[in-house]
């Protein structure tokens, strides 16, 4: 029976998967027609797929409190707002709270670990070296040494001559484009095999990649 | 003039033609393949957690399963699967963090998959895999105290991320954890490269199943990914050469 229904599933799967890339690719209107529903159906799972989510994070974060693991009142702070935000999401009186809790809290917060982010890369840079020690690495940082010094506008001198210039947009526009380009086709070839995998059923994502 | 929407499914379809030809090739002859360290690393990392009794955290960044994005996370996925089939044997068990609720719960079927085909007295936890956040910067937010755990000795990223997965690989160099990162973001790639101890370039973790498992299919992917990159190239020059005789 299990076999059964495991076969059933790489049918619907492989089914659905043949439809959608024929309906991207052919201009015939039951296949355009198909795929649209399909991938209506596929945002609507998404839809649902969010609330399994969000359930996970509350149980996850309520059996830490439960279990008075360190650090269980931030857990608890984070369960307590996840259900202020849903209340305040789903009671129509209090609608315009969510601008406030958007631009209040959730903006600020996000912004903060920015700024902290800026810090973190400029010490991992300073950290390149002892962790990749070759000419790669002097060359990525000199690049980004070169790039940070032609881009930015200094206190008396404004834009550097030469490297804002010249050296910077050769860089950026020669250099890194074409490397840019070189790695983005890699990856959308990557991507291709990928999506013939699963449609040849090699992977199986739906059944826990069996 | 080609007709593009023709060209992409002669693309697809020659490809797929290739993959099964190569794939039958390979069950009489396999390839061999280019030793990438990373991987090398991961499957070293996972026999370590089992011998030690440590974790091995995997995170598979926000892609979305209904973009391109998320062809990174099933990758990541594969891996996952063949990893977490090792770490079941030890005493903790592998965990993952998503960005995406789709990938969250195919992140729970392939762990709770692994677990059942080791056959093991672990059980599978639903709180091994955890889903900590919707946005970009949440997600991240969420997945650091999940790191910062004291049991976990290696970090495995692989996904799409954005510029802020340095906050994540700064806290695995902090714990002395080894860090392996792969992600299918330029930006990503670029911090990941400054701040992590290895690294997969480009289309490299895209072959987590063909270094990670003996897969005729995954093995015969490669080596069209191969094929395909030549065709581009020459496809490329030839313009090129075209462009500057004026005939393009």
């Amino acid at each position: 029976m299990k076999r059964l229904f495991s076969a059933l599933n790489a049918v619907i799967a492989i089914s659905a998967g043949v439809i959608v890339l024929l309906g991207y690719f052919l201009d015939i209107p039951i296949l355009h027609n198909l795929r649209s529903l399909l991938l209506q159906w596929a945002f609507i799972l998404a839809g649902l797929a969010v609330l399994i989510g969000t359930w996970n994070l509350f149980s996850v974060h309520l059996q830490k409190v439960r279990e008075r693991k360190s650090g269980f009142i931030n857990n608890m702070v984070l369960l307590f707002f996840l259900l202020l935000t849903m209340t305040i999401g789903l009671t129509p009186a209090l609608r315009p709270l969510q601008y406030l809790v958007f631009n209040g809290i959730l903006v600020p917060a996000e912004i903060s670990l920015l700024a902290v982010l800026a810090v973190t890369l400029i010490y991992g840079s300073l950290r390149l070296m002892r962790i990749r020690n070759n000419l790669a690495s002097v060359m990525f940082l000199f690049s980004a040494l070169l790039i940070l010094l032609g881009t930015g506008p200094f206190p008396f001198i404004g834009q550097m001559p030469v490297i804002s210039d010249w050296i910077r947009p050769f860089i950026s526009n020669n250099l890194v484009s074409g490397g840019a380009r070189g790695i983005l086709i890699g990856i959308s070839l990557g991507t291709l095999t990928t999506g013939l995998r699963i449609l040849f059923g090699v992977d199986r994502p739906y059944e826990g990649n069996q | 003039m080609i007709n593009p929407n023709l060209a992409g499914i002669g693309i697809v379809t020659l490809s797929a033609i290739l993959m099964m030809i190569f794939a039958l090739i390979h069950r009489r002859s396999p390839f061999s393949f280019r030793i990438i360290q990373a991987f090398t690393r991961i499957q070293r990392a996972a026999r370590l957690a089992v011998e030690d009794g440590t974790r091995i955290h995997f995170s598979l960044g926000n892609g979305n399963l209904l973009t391109l994005s998320g062809a990174s996370a099933l990758a990541g996925l594969v891996l996952i699967r063949r990893l977490s089939e090792i770490t079941s044997f030890g005493d903790r068990p592998s965990m993952v963090t998503t960005g995406n609720p789709i990938i969250n719960i195919l992140a729970q079927d392939t762990l709770r998959t692994s677990h059942d085909n080791s056959a093991t007295d672990n059980t599978f936890k639903m709180s091994d895999v955890q889903f900590t956040g919707l946005t970009p910067i949440s997600y991240v937010a969420g997945a650091m105290p999940v790191m910062s755990e004291d049991n976990i000795t290696s970090h495995v990223l692989i996904g799409h991320f954005g510029p802020e997965v340095g906050l994540l690989t700064d806290v695995g160099e902090r714990k002395n954890a080894s860090v392996i990162a792969a992600s299918d973001s330029l930006t990503a790639q670029a911090v990941m490269y400054a701040s992590s101890s290895e690294i997969l370039i480009g289309e490299e973790l895209f072959a987590a199943g063909a270094y990670t498992q003996p897969s005729s299919y995954h093995a015969s992917s490669l080596l069209v990914q191969d094929i395909l990159r030549w065709v581009t190239i020459a496809a490329l020059l030839a313009g090129a050469v075209l462009k500057l005789a004026g005939i393009l």
